[in-house]
């Protein structure tokens, strides 16, 4: 199934990319199944798409854990803790 | 309510006035960011951001009595001394005007995806998340009561 990745800010410079469409297999359908093939590219993506405190996530525009499942068509975004305001 | 996420300024006496003409409102509550020190560019998501303040303003509503409420955010380049952001919130009495007001500004600096990239002269760098931001965000769980249903 494909699904829309979005990148910002620092993870968005540092990758080189802002958007992919990515076709996930149906064994890899939650965050962290595109995660995990995302980090499997090494470098920049498996330092930055690592768990923790400096990685946030969104599905479909909302907040979302690593665990959240995924459907056809989701927007995925990855990026670091917002600094706005 | 009206929500912004532009790359233009704004004009705080012209908002105020916008949500001040309802000869209920006792109370106009406003705060203004302005951009300390360096010159910054500001990334948001484009959808999502708005979405945000939007929940970051019902939340709001449910918890203090606002009946209106402005909130707008800018992006793109910014110089020092330029306005961010604005929130201005009407209420019957200024204790809701100003506690909605706070608790609109402490959310959006922890919830809202924007980000802060500073252009310093030894380079460009993007501005680190602050726990400060975080405790203050926190520090509404603890503050909000269960508001008494009126009649």
């Amino acid at each position: 199934m494909k699904v829309k990745v979005l990148f910002f800010a620092r993870l968005r410079e540092e990758l080189g990319t802002s958007v992919e469409v990515i076709d996930l297999p149906d064994s890899a359908s939650t965050v962290n199944g595109l995660r995990s093939l995302l980090m499997r590219r090494g470098g920049a993506w498996q330092r930055l798409l690592a768990e923790g405190k400096n990685l946030k996530i969104a599905v479909n525009q909302d907040l979302a854990s690593a665990a959240a499942p995924l459907n056809p068509g989701d927007e995925v975004a990855f990026f670091p803790p917002v600094t706005g305001g | 309510m009206k929500i912004s996420v532009q790359s233009e300024d704004f004009d705080l006496g012209a908002e105020v006035k916008a949500i001040s003409g309802n000869d209920r409102i006792g109370a106009v509550a406003s705060f203004v960011g302005l951009v300390r020190d360096v010159a910054m560019t500001l990334e948001h998501y484009p959808g999502m951001t708005e979405n945000a303040i939007k929940k970051i303003v019902e939340e709001a509503m449910s918890q203090w009595q606002v009946m209106e409420c402005t909130v707008i955010h800018r992006y793109g380049d910014l110089q020092p001394n330029d306005q961010i952001v604005l929130v201005a919130v009407a209420s019957s009495h200024r204790a809701d005007a100003f506690a909605a007001c706070q608790f609109i500004m402490d959310y959006l600096k922890t919830q809202a995806p924007f980000w802060k990239k500073e252009h310093r002269p030894e380079g460009a760098r993007w501005v680190d998340a602050r726990d400060s931001d975080d405790e203050a965000a926190e520090r509404w769980r603890s503050l909000k009561q269960p508001r008494l249903l009126k009649p």
